[in-house]
């Protein structure tokens, strides 16, 4: 199973659609680990900087992210940068079933949680403590500490244990 | 309790409910291109099951960077061509055959009625013009497709959008698409399937039907879908006129999908675009939707028509009408990709092209290339596109481009004035 705690990143806007995610023009690399350097490359974000990503493992988001091409280069790209969960108000369909499919997690909070977040932690170092067996992250900052409990269906739970859809399925079907 | 369209065919398709509301169902076609297909191929090698489940219903074809324009393109290729001649796979289609996948394969009659198709193209709901059940997916889910011939979706929950009223001349499927995505928001039918009905939709030829399903994941959804009826049946019959005694027949068949009256719906929406006005997008998302009037005067450095939006053949007769004997601005470049190869040929046939060189467009062989940014007319930053694509996402066409979205005759109109105005109807 994958690693789904660590510092977050915290991206103030709903629809980061997946060509801003990974832009089209680097599809045509064959190794996922080139995508590496091109993660969030065109977003449209005040204040954003390429280098915000760094040790990140977590990203914290409004609504509808992934939205756009099916391209699964952009659960790649984060997941190439150590990240495997992405919280969201909701998300675009494919890119939700493209994560689990890759044995990462998107877990949808309420539009009230999630700006509560935004409030506590954005703009601080926080740090995203995941506990799969319990489902709830505890929010860390300084010395403020928060713990959120979430939902996510149990299918989406067995594919992330199974480490994705391909390993689930040619076990089953 | 009654069912929709898109749970007859998910009943008719069903192989497991591993759990809540998941099915997984069996696929009646896996189409794949040269984007998102190689990641599969190579990962399938990698794990010792290079197999496909069934090779007369994977569909394979080179679209998005044709011809290859360097080694990397050149390469994704060859993975798809060397992969489809081990397998097999004999509905492949390489350069001087190959068209816009979701142009080429509904052309060569491979979507029918009551289907279930995925492919790695989130624009695969284009396909539910025909009444099929057809989504984009990632690249682990088109793996297992391949593989197994199966798909795991959530219950198909359906919106209902009842278009109603008279289109009025100059106002085209494009006009409607985009006002109803205005209206629903690019979240407002994610996860869901949404069904177009009504008065308008079935005055539509097959190709407008398409317009309007390709752009259904702009507003989130899974898969947009048209009821099957005799339109459905003419454009099929070449394909089909060995299964059936007469299409009377086929008809029947196919009204099997139909809903019932009883179906339950997630919303209905009545949509009336009675007095509708041609539209273009501003800003970096489709819901961001205006009347051109509204725009008018925004110059434009490109013009490009084409795209599995609006590619096909009557895209480039309206297009073409409004261009007949006129000159496009000398301030903007004019490209035209006829969707496939047919395309192609029938405009030539029809005096299309001649009308687009003469106006002063470029004519490229067919292929995605300038829609999302790959090839044969990226944008320079600063620059704006109008385009008869489906997206304007920041970058879409070239890092820094901004992109319009509009109907062919928009954009053949705006092409002429060198900045966004509407065609000739609506000039006030």
């Amino acid at each position: 199973m994958k690693k789904f705690s660590g510092k977050a990143l915290f991206l103030d806007r709903s629809d980061i659609n997946t060509d801003e995610i990974i832009p089209a023009k680097y599809l045509t690399e064959i190794s996922r680990k080139a995508l590496k350097p091109y993660l969030l490359e065109d977003i449209k974000l005040d204040g954003f900087d390429k280098k915000d990503v760094e040790g990140k493992s977590v990203i914290i988001t409004r609504a509808n992210f992934g939205c756009g091409s099916s391209r699964e280069h952009a659960p790649w790209a984060l997941e190439e940068n150590g990240i495997n969960l992405v919280i969201a108000e909701s998300f675009a369909r494919i890119f939700r079933q493209n994560m689990y499919n890759c044995g990462m997690m998107a877990v949808e909070l309420s539009a009230q949680a999630i700006e509560h977040l935004f409030n506590d932690f954005a703009g601080k170092e926080t740090f995203v403590e995941t506990d799969i067996e319990k489902n709830s992250f505890i929010f860390q900052a300084d010395e403020h500490k928060q713990e959120i409990p979430f939902e996510i269906f149990e299918f989406d739970s067995m594919l992330v244990e199974a480490g994705g859809w391909l390993e689930y399925a040619d076990l089953k079907y | 309790m009654g069912k929709t369209i898109a749970e007859k065919i998910f009943d008719s398709h069903f192989v497991d409910n591993p759990s809540g509301d998941i099915h997984v169902i069996r696929l009646d076609a896996v189409f794949c291109h040269e984007i998102t297909t190689p990641g599969a191929i190579n990962d399938l090698i990698d794990r010792g099951k290079d197999r496909v489940f069934d090779p007369t219903k994977i569909k394979a074809v080179i679209d998005h960077v044709t011809p290859a324009k360097d080694t990397k393109t050149a390469r994704q290729g060859k993975v798809l061509r060397e992969w489809a001649g081990r397998h097999n796979i004999q509905d492949f289609f390489d350069i001087g055959r190959n068209g816009v996948c979701h142009a080429i394969f509904p052309e060569k009659g491979f979507v029918r009625p009551g289907y279930t198709i995925i492919m790695g193209d989130s624009h695969t709901c284009t396909h539910g013009a025909f009444g099929a059940f057809a989504a984009g997916v990632g690249t682990t889910d088109l793996e297992v497709g391949i593989l197994k011939g199966v798909c795991a979706f959530h219950h198909p929950l359906t919106i209902k959008i009842n278009i109603t009223g008279n289109l009025r001349e100059g106002v085209y499927a494009k006009d409607v698409i985009l006002s109803i995505i205005g209206r629903l928001g690019v979240n407002g039918a994610t996860g869901k399937v949404v069904e177009f009905t009504g008065p308008v939709v079935n005055a539509m030829s097959m190709e407008a039907r398409m317009t309007c399903c390709n752009m259904a994941v702009e507003a989130g959804a899974t898969c947009g879908i048209c009821l099957p009826d005799m339109t459905t049946v003419e454009y099929l019959w070449e394909f089909i006129k060995g299964e059936y005694a007469t299409k009377k027949e086929a008809l029947e068949k196919f009204n099997g999908f139909s809903p019932d009256l009883d179906a339950v719906y997630e919303d209905v929406i009545d949509h009336d675009i009675t007095g509708l006005e041609p539209q273009v997008t501003f800003g970096y998302k489709p819901d961001q939707v205006k009347p051109v009037k509204e725009m008018e005067g925004i110059k434009v450095d490109q013009v490009y028509i084409g795209s599995c939006t609006n590619g096909r053949i009557e895209d480039l007769r309206v297009a073409a009408e409004v261009l007949n004997g006129e000159k496009i601005s000398d301030s903007v470049r004019g490209i035209v990709s006829p969707a496939t190869p047919k395309v192609f040929s029938e405009a030539m046939e029809e005096g299309i092209l001649k009308i687009f060189m003469d106006a002063g467009f470029c004519v490229t062989n067919p292929t995605c290339g300038a829609c999302l940014g790959m090839s044969n007319g990226v944008l320079a930053e600063g620059e704006v596109c109008a385009s008869t694509t489906n997206r304007n996402f920041n970058g879409r066409m070239g890092k820094g481009g901004m992109v319009h979205l509009m109907s062919p005759a928009t954009a053949a109109a705006t092409a002429i004035a060198g900045y966004i105005t509407n065609s000739n109807e609506f000039r006030e």
